[in-house]
């Protein structure tokens, strides 16, 4: 089964004064399991729209969205915050941890936004970080963390729900290039030892070394 | 007015001087000629247990055995004494209010729904009251009542608009973080819910130290400074209050975190 099919998918969106703007146009891409897809392509190319419609976030103008077998084009707003809860994971673009929770309490509080797991978070927050290095940092406030600890600490709160597919937005744009290949070796790593697809959104060419397929995306269009 | 003998923070004092025969609930009975119960407000103006004390132009002279609480008249601390040291202290002091024997000023009836019944017996002869009623009929305790409750309400205002404008700052400066929340599957139910336990809770804690303080002053300050009456039925009800303003204050906030669109956690630099 494929992680993700998006068929014929459009977004539009209309401006103030009444104009519209095509955002993604006719997009199709399937990303099967297990494959890390790179995406690539400027500002305002429509990788940001594609991502969010990726994740559930947007709803599409027209189109087909799949994701794991389950279809989520007519999906409301409700179901699509349930099905991001539980079927996806995100990286975003500067990290947004929340600044005032420790590692550990800012992975475990992706169980507490639905149904509570309570132990089984904990314990499941506690593996994860050992499995990511940050066994002796789960006490660590973020600011207490280096940029790519942080970053180790997305990638976990991303795989805490053991998400069917997981979003990077720009996982290596804050980083220097040391780290950000660092980053991205570790992104590789982890999801093919879980076996769980993703698609990077970058504008970065030299990233897709760590990418199964690269696919580009130019005035909404994606060009494989 | 009572002039204490010895001296006293004060040496004149307001008072008012009650002769009885059926004690009120927190008064013993009717003391010994010569001897009056004081209520305790009167201990801010130096008047202590086993003083004389001085009443009116007459120098009526009273000798104070022990002390009552929550009897002050009209902001006047209560002296309670036997029917004949009573009138005697009114026949010296107050020639033109002097009663003659076997007329009293108030008769108390015990037992429930008395008023109308003793008004229809005497047919209309008498002016009866409850006890809330005659306590709200002595001149200045509806208004002084009135000023505080409009104080109280001036406090749960503004306790309202501090506390709304608190939460929205707090809202308007986590937008972003409530968006990226939001992407990872959380409701505006949830983020709502969260800030209004957040505000619960504070208001809690800040209610627990208000409430300690009012108690510690109360001890503090001595009986009669200031004529106000803190019992935990007042504390409890002004929490009750403040929790009510703390969580309107904190809805103003939820229009905001219904409009968080968790698209805006992807694809920005914030």
């Amino acid at each position: 089964m494929n992680a993700l099919e998006l068929s014929d998918v459009r977004k539009i969106y209309t401006m103030g004064d009444g104009s519209e703007v095509v955002a993604l146009d006719q997009a199709s891409l399937t990303v099967a399991d297990d494959e890390i897809v790179a995406l690539i392509g400027p500002s305002g190319s429509g990788k940001t729209t594609l991502c969010s419609i990726a994740g559930g976030i947007l709803s599409p103008t027209e189109g087909r969205i799949v994701i794991a077998g389950e279809d989520i084009s007519d999906y409301g707003d409700k179901q699509l915050t349930k099905f991001r809860q539980e079927s996806i994971g995100f990286v975003f673009q500067s990290v947004n941890l929340i600044p005032f929770l420790n590692a550990k309490e800012n992975l475990t509080v992706v169980d507490e936004l639905g149904r509570r797991t309570g132990k089984a978070a904990q314990q499941r927050a506690d593996q994860l970080l050992d499995e990511l290095g940050l066994g002796d940092r789960r006490k660590n406030l973020p600011s207490q963390l280096s940029g790519g600890q942080r970053q180790r600490v997305a990638i976990g709160r991303a795989l805490m729900n053991d998400p069917k597919l997981v979003l990077f937005d720009e996982p290596t744009s804050a980083l220097d290039t040391e780290l950000g290949e660092q980053v991205m070796e570790l992104i590789r790593t982890e999801m093919k030892r879980r076996g769980t697809s993703a698609i990077v959104v970058t504008h970065d060419e030299r990233i897709t070394q760590y990418c199964d397929r690269s696919v580009h995306i130019s005035d909404g269009r994606l060009a494989a | 007015m009572a002039r204490p003998v010895r001296d006293g923070h004060r040496d004149l004092a307001n008072v008012a001087l009650f002769g009885y025969e059926l004690a009120p609930d927190q008064v013993p009975p009717p003391p010994a000629d010569g001897q009056v119960y004081a209520d305790d407000v009167l201990k801010a103006d130096g008047v202590e247990e086993g003083m004389t004390i001085l009443l009116g132009p007459a120098r009526t002279p009273v000798e104070v055995i022990g002390f009552v609480s929550d009897t002050s008249f009209n902001g006047q601390g209560g002296l309670w004494a036997s029917e004949a040291t009573w009138r005697s202290t009114l026949a010296a002091n107050r020639p033109d209010a002097r009663l003659a024997d076997g007329v009293w000023q108030a008769l108390v009836v015990r037992g429930d729904d008395m008023v109308d019944r003793i008004d229809a017996a005497t047919s209309g002869a008498t002016d009866s009251y409850t006890v809330t009623d005659a306590v709200n009929a002595i001149p200045g305790v509806e208004e002084q009542q009135g000023t505080f409750n409009q104080i109280i309400g001036v406090t749960i205002a503004v306790a309202l608009v501090v506390i709304g404008l608190f939460f929205a700052l707090l809202t308007v400066e986590r937008l972003n973080l409530y968006g990226v929340l939001k992407a990872l599957g959380a409701s505006s139910r949830t983020i709502f819910g969260g800030l209004m336990v957040q505000a619960v809770v504070v208001t809690l804690i800040a209610s627990a130290i208000a409430g300690a303080l009012v108690v510690l002053l109360d001890l503090i300050i001595a009986p009669g400074s200031i004529p106000i009456f803190v019992s935990p039925s007042s504390i409890l009800s002004s929490t009750a209050l403040l929790l009510l303003a703390a969580a309107a204050g904190c809805s103003f906030s939820l229009r905001r975190v219904l409009k968080v669109d968790p698209a805006s956690a992807i694809g920005t630099m914030s």
